[in-house]
This record gives C-alpha cells, structure tokens and sequence, in this order.
C-alpha cells in the first residue's frame, strides 16, 4: 500500500514538528477556516447558481445524501465497521419523522416542522441503543452478518406492518403545517434547500469534530487493531457500540431530511437496496477521508437522477464503476484527489497532465464501444418491439446488424489497447514520481 | 472488596512518571507482592500447557523470564494480561485477585504488556498511537464532548513519552511507515503510556541485531525505572544484565526464582535447561 498520510491536515504539522515543543491546538487553524467557509459558501449559493427545478431538488437530496454517507462512513471509514444494514437507521427516523409530522399537522403535537428531522435522529439512535447492543457484540465479519440479519428483520417488519410502514403506498405527509415564523412555511422547495442545507453544515461540523474527540480517535484504534486497544484499558465493544449509536442519530436526521423533502415515506428506505446503495457510494467518495462521503453523497444523487435518466442500464454502469473503484482505487475518489495533491505539493504534477489526457481519451474510447454494445443490448431486450434501430450519441445503430458490433466491439477493443499502452506508460511515471517523493520526504526528515 | 489498597505507593492506580522517586523505599514494607501467581494452570484441550505455575514478584523487581522453547512462557503472560483465562489457579495483583478479568479491566488496575509480535496501531501516527495508549489513565474514558487537541495533560504526556522511546522526529509519521526498531520501541512506548506499575515485555528485543539490542535494553531500563517488571528474553547476556532476578520456566512451571547468581549455580536449572548456554553466559556476564 502506498503511503498516502491518512488525513489531510498531517502534512501540515510534519512540516513544522521541529519547532512545537509539544501538540498545540490552533482554533484559528486558517487552511480549516478557508475550507469550512468555502463550505457554507457553496451551500448557500448552490441554489442562485442552479435556479431550475430539478437541480434545486437534486441539491435538496445531495444534502441529505451527504449526511447519510458521512454518518456510514463513522462505521465503514472510521471504525472499520462494514455495515449492510445502515437504512435501518435512516429509514425508521424517516418513517418516525413522517408520523411526527402528520401528528403535527393534526395539532396532536405542538412541534416545529424544522425540528421533526431531529425527531428522526433521536428515534434512530433509539433504535441503534437496541439493536445496535447486538450487532456491535461482534467486529469484522460477524459484525457484517448481523447487520444483514437486522436488515432483512426490518424489512421483513416493514411488510408485517402496515399500519406503521404504510404497506405499498408508504406513509404520506404534508410539511406545510404548524406555526409559520416569518412566513417560513417550508412549501417553496427553496425554503426546504435551506433547512436541509443548514443541517447538512450543522450535521458535517459536529462529525468533523466527533473525529477529534477521544471516542473518534479511538474508534480509529479499535479499526487498526482491537486487540491492543484491550490492552490500553479500553472495551473495544463499548467503543463500537456509542460509535454505532452516534451513526444512526445522523442517520436518523437524514432520514427525517428525507421524509420532509419527498413528503413521503416508503418501506423501499429501510431496504437492503438501499443500504448497498449508502455503502456503494461511501465508498466511491473514499472511506479513508473525512470529506470522501460528501463527494459519494454527491455522486449518488447524480446517478440515481441524472444517470438513471440517461440510460436504462445504469445499475450496470454503476457496478462497472464500482468493480473497477475497488480493483485500483481502492481509497475512493477522495484518495485520488489527495494523492494528486501530494504530486502537486512536491511540485511535480505538471509532467503528468499529457498521461491524464491520454488516460482519459483512451478510457472514453473505451467507454463508447462498450456502452454502444450495452446499450444494443438492452435495447433488444427492453424495447424489441421499437425494431432493431436506435439511436447512440448520434449514430444509428442497428441491434441485429453484424457491422454495429462489430464496429462497437472494434472501437472498445482498439480503445482498451491503446488505453492499456498509457496506462503502462503512466504506471511508470507515477511510480518514478512516488519513489522520489518518498526519497524527497527522508530527506526533508533527516534535515 | 477492601477498597483501599494496603500500600500506598507502589500499588496506587494513579499513576506517575515521577514514581522513580518513591518506590523501592516501600517494598521492605508493603506486605502484598504487586504480582503473585498461585498454582496457575491453563490447558488447552487435553493438553496442559502451563502446569502449577507459581510465582511471587515484589514491587520494583525487574524479572527475566527464561525458559526452552514451548516451555509457556508466552502463555504465562497472556494469562496474567487476560488474553486467555486460566483453567484454575489465581493471579493476584497487589494483592486483588484478577484471573478471568478481561484485558481492559486488568490494564485499568495497573499492569501492562508489549507484545512478541508488534502490536500497534499502523494507521495512526506515532503520537497518536501514545495518545491512545495514555487516553484511559488519564479518565477520558469514552468522551466525546472534548476535543482531543484540549487534552493538555494527554497532549503532553503523549510528547514525553515520544521523548522517552526517541521517536521526536517521527512524531507525525504513520505507525506502518515506521522501521522495524522504530514500531519495536513505540510498542513499549504504548506498554508504558498509561502509566501502569507491572509491566510485561514479551520478547522486546525478537529480531533485533545485537547493536539495537544493547541500545533497546539501556531504553527499556530508561523507561521502566520504579516499575516492576517482567520480561521474557532469549538473550542470555541481556537477562544477566538487565534483570534483579530470573525466572526459569519448563514444561510449564517455574522451578527456580532467584538472583541471577543462584540461578546460575541453581543445579536443577542447569540440568533442565541452561546446559550449554551457561558457558555462553559466563562469557557474555564477563564481557561487560
């Protein structure tokens, strides 16, 4: 494994541990300062910049994505934790967060509609405190198992109980209810973006600083190596298990996020579906970095709006996708773009922009032939009553005819050798790269 | 359970890098051995690994634990750190029984233990690895209202302690980038981070050429002074320089407990297991 410093803020203290006497907390930390506030900044100019309805609404969900995945990566990234059952957590504050509202609406209960999210969190947390005492009994595999277990036992209850999980058709609601202050009544999907982008901050910074805490730090210890944290006077079940509680609160707040933004709440949020689909795209953004998830979160509203939009066959570029994250980028895109950055930082990443382009040509080559073939595919399977035509990025493709497949099946071979030819060529050069900066950080360390 | 505990300085849980100052001034009086083993015994299916072992260490005491290969050396120590329970017998530190107790709770009554095989945390920093070591003595249990970086006294405890095992310049540096000394030395750094009064060392100097190992040794009596400890070692020269007594393990007992000296002389021993390596140490004792 290279290298790679595990948090971004390591190179800057290593840099300067000559001088420290000892560890001194920087609250003014000013690279942070700029970080957090560029963060707040996009939230609150996304919607100027996007103004159509649909990127309003996608950025409405990216925030409540960008919670969940955070707080799943509390489990996978932080604590090593491979959970297969996180919608639990955000699915049940979800529906908790619905009958909430509908009991608001009927002025059972005197609550404003920008608390109910928490309604979720803490519901969840209940439920993590439950069963969460089971699963995190058990770390690695075990661990793995029993959160399927309790996926499949929600989702099974979730058919059981109608009157709870709405059967088919979910349980609707409506948020334009309650007091109005300011005239805030939640309905103009705008209003909305700002509540969930305040909580998406709010929920962020605290998880941000749950990683500077002794339970964070410890958390990480527990990842690396439980047995030894058994010897430095910890429970390592203990530290899983608030760990895990903590999780489902944020799981919980996005979940309630969730059921006020759609309005309704259907069995399909507690699912084994979409707890794949949490762990998928956490992944994808790179569990080995706080800010890995936030690009997942982002990513997993793209695909699930934009790309199921596209093309039928999504879920099968998806899991290309995947395949290939997980076979040579391991750490997610967050670890690329920090790997890059450290090329940058020693000042060498400009002889590689020529191997990114070629990487990039070649894998759109690549890309094009096979999603030509795909994409005929589906075609005869889904739409064999259209005729064998379709149309690909402006040609016309003929489904049954030889020369399309063999033209597409040409183009992606072709692609696939020529990418295999930069691929080797940048293999070389980034591993010339890296041996450098290692040899460059000795020497740096030895000055 | 007597809540106080009979001697006021060596066993306190609270514990002190300044202990150097008060500690073997109380072993002439403190009634309690800071580790006892009564009739250990730990078997492993029909097999019985450790036979009756018994042993009483004062506090202060530094204790080689010698022994042939496979005698339970190793065994020995994880029954006393609660990696495994024993089959019968008792273990008492100072003076309170705690066989069976699980390794945490062990290590919160004050004994720790290093490992043969490096036992760190790889994806941590070097000081963060003394940081978690130092996290639980100092009460932080499970917090997550503080921010470590306010942990004044972890914080700096976590920088001594870098200073003690010499890692200052690989402070930031990650624990799996670190050098096979280097990850050996911060093993002993986490062993000792909280403080505790016993401390095990299984094999702290495995795999060192003898140049590291003679300066591993001057480290671990750096670190370890006013603490009782127990060490097992191969080294015959290391075990006649470094320990006030000497333990021989075989088969699963100890049948000899004494000076350096008498055990040498200890003709038991010498049959059962020294044999040749006497020569070898009388040769290594007259070089110094």
């Amino acid at each position: 494994m290279s290298a790679v410093p595990q948090r971004a803020e390591q190179s800057a203290p290593a840099a300067s541990h000559a001088a420290t006497p000892y560890y001194r907390f920087q609250p003014f930390n000013i690279g942070r300062w700029i970080i957090w506030t560029l963060f707040a900044v996009v939230l609150l100019v996304a919607p100027l910049i996007f103004t159509s309805s649909l990127s309003q609404t996608m950025l409405t969900q990216m925030g409540v994505a960008i919670i969940v995945c955070l707080s799943y990566n509390m489990l996978l990234g932080q604590g090593g934790m491979l959970s297969f059952g996180h919608a639990v957590y955000s699915g049940l504050g979800a529906f908790l967060a619905i009958h909430t509202l509908n009991l608001v609406s009927k002025n059972h209960l005197p609550l404003p509609v920008s608390l109910i999210p928490l309604v979720g969190g803490i519901s969840a947390m209940g439920f993590a405190l439950l069963f969460g005492w089971v699963t995190t009994k058990k770390a690695a595999t075990p661990f793995a198992m029993i959160t399927l277990g309790i996926g499949e036992l929600v989702w099974a209850m979730s058919l059981m109980f109608p009157e709870f999980f709405g059967g088919e058709g979910g349980i609707s609601g409506n948020r334009v209810t309650g007091p109005k202050p300011f005239g805030i009544t939640f309905g103009p999907q705008i209003q909305l973006y700002y509540l969930i982008a305040v909580y998406t901050f709010v929920c962020t910074g605290l998880m941000f600083a749950f990683t500077r805490t002794p339970l964070g730090r410890m958390l990480n210890a527990v990842r690396d190596n439980p047995e030894r944290v058994e010897f430095v006077g910890y429970d390592t079940q203990k530290v899983r298990y608030i760990s895990f509680v903590i999780a489902a609160f944020f799981a919980g707040i996005s979940g309630g996020l969730a059921a006020l933004n759609f309005e309704i709440v259907t069995s399909e949020v507690v699912s084994g579906y979409r707890s794949g689909a949490y762990l998928l795209f956490t992944f994808l953004g790179g569990a080995t970095f706080f800010f890995g998830p936030i690009i997942g979160g982002i990513l997993m509203v793209l695909a699930f709006v934009l790309l199921s939009e596209l093309t039928k066959a999504w879920l099968l570029y998806l899991g290309l996708v995947f395949l290939f994250m997980v076979m040579y980028a391991p750490g997610g895109i967050a670890s690329l773009i920090m790997m890059n950055l450290r090329v940058a930082a020693f000042g060498r990443l400009k002889e590689l922009w020529v191997s990114y382009l070629a990487l990039a040509v070649t894998a759109f080559i690549t890309l094009i032939g096979a999603a030509a073939m795909i994409e005929m595919v589906y075609h005869l399977k889904l739409n064999a009553a259209l005729g064998p035509e379709l149309r690909f990025m402006g040609a016309a493709l003929n489904a049954q005819g030889a020369s399309s497949w063999f033209g597409a099946a040409f183009v992606m071979l072709t692609g696939l050798g020529l990418f295999e030819v930069a691929r080797r060529h940048f293999a070389r050069q980034w591993g010339e790269i890296q041996e450098f900066i290692e040899k460059e950080m000795k020497r740096r360390e030895a000055l | 359970m007597s809540a106080v505990m009979p001697d006021a300085g060596v066993g306190a849980a609270s514990p002190s890098f300044e202990s150097g100052t008060r500690t073997r001034a109380v072993a002439d009086t403190a009634p309690p051995y800071a580790l006892e083993l009564r009739d250990l015994r730990k078997s492993f299916g029909k097999t019985e690994i450790i036979r009756g072992a018994s042993l009483a260490v004062n506090a202060g005491e530094r204790i080689a634990v010698i022994g042939p290969n496979g005698a339970g050396k190793s065994t020995l120590f994880n029954l006393i750190s609660g990696r495994f329970a024993p089959t019968s017998g008792e273990v008492l530190l100072n003076g309170h029984r705690i066989d069976g107790k699980r390794p945490f709770e062990i290590n919160r009554l004050g004994l720790s233990r290093s490992f043969q095989i490096t036992n760190i945390f790889p994806k941590l920093s070097v000081f963060e690895n003394l940081r978690c070591g130092v996290l639980w003595s100092l009460g932080y249990k499970y917090t997550f209202l503080k921010f470590l970086a306010d942990l004044h006294d972890a914080n700096e405890r976590a920088e001594q302690l870098l200073h003690m095992i010499k890692l200052d310049r690989k402070r930031d540096v990650l624990g799996v980038n670190l050098t096979y000394a280097e990850q050996r030395a911060l093993e002993i750094g986490i062993t000792i981070a909280g403080g505790a009064n016993v401390i095990l060392l299984d094999e702290p100097t495995a795999g060192m050429s003898k140049s590291e190992t003679k300066r591993f040794i001057e480290l671990i009596k750096e670190v370890t002074v006013g603490k009782t400890l127990l060490t097992v070692e191969h080294d015959m020269g290391v075990v006649f320089g470094l320990a006030d007594k000497i333990a021989v393990v075989v088969y699963g007992e100890v049948i000899a407990f004494d000076t350096p000296a008498a055990v040498r002389a200890n003709q038991r021993v010498q049959e059962a297991y020294l044999g040749s390596h006497v020569a070898d140490a009388q040769a290594a004792a007259g070089g110094h």
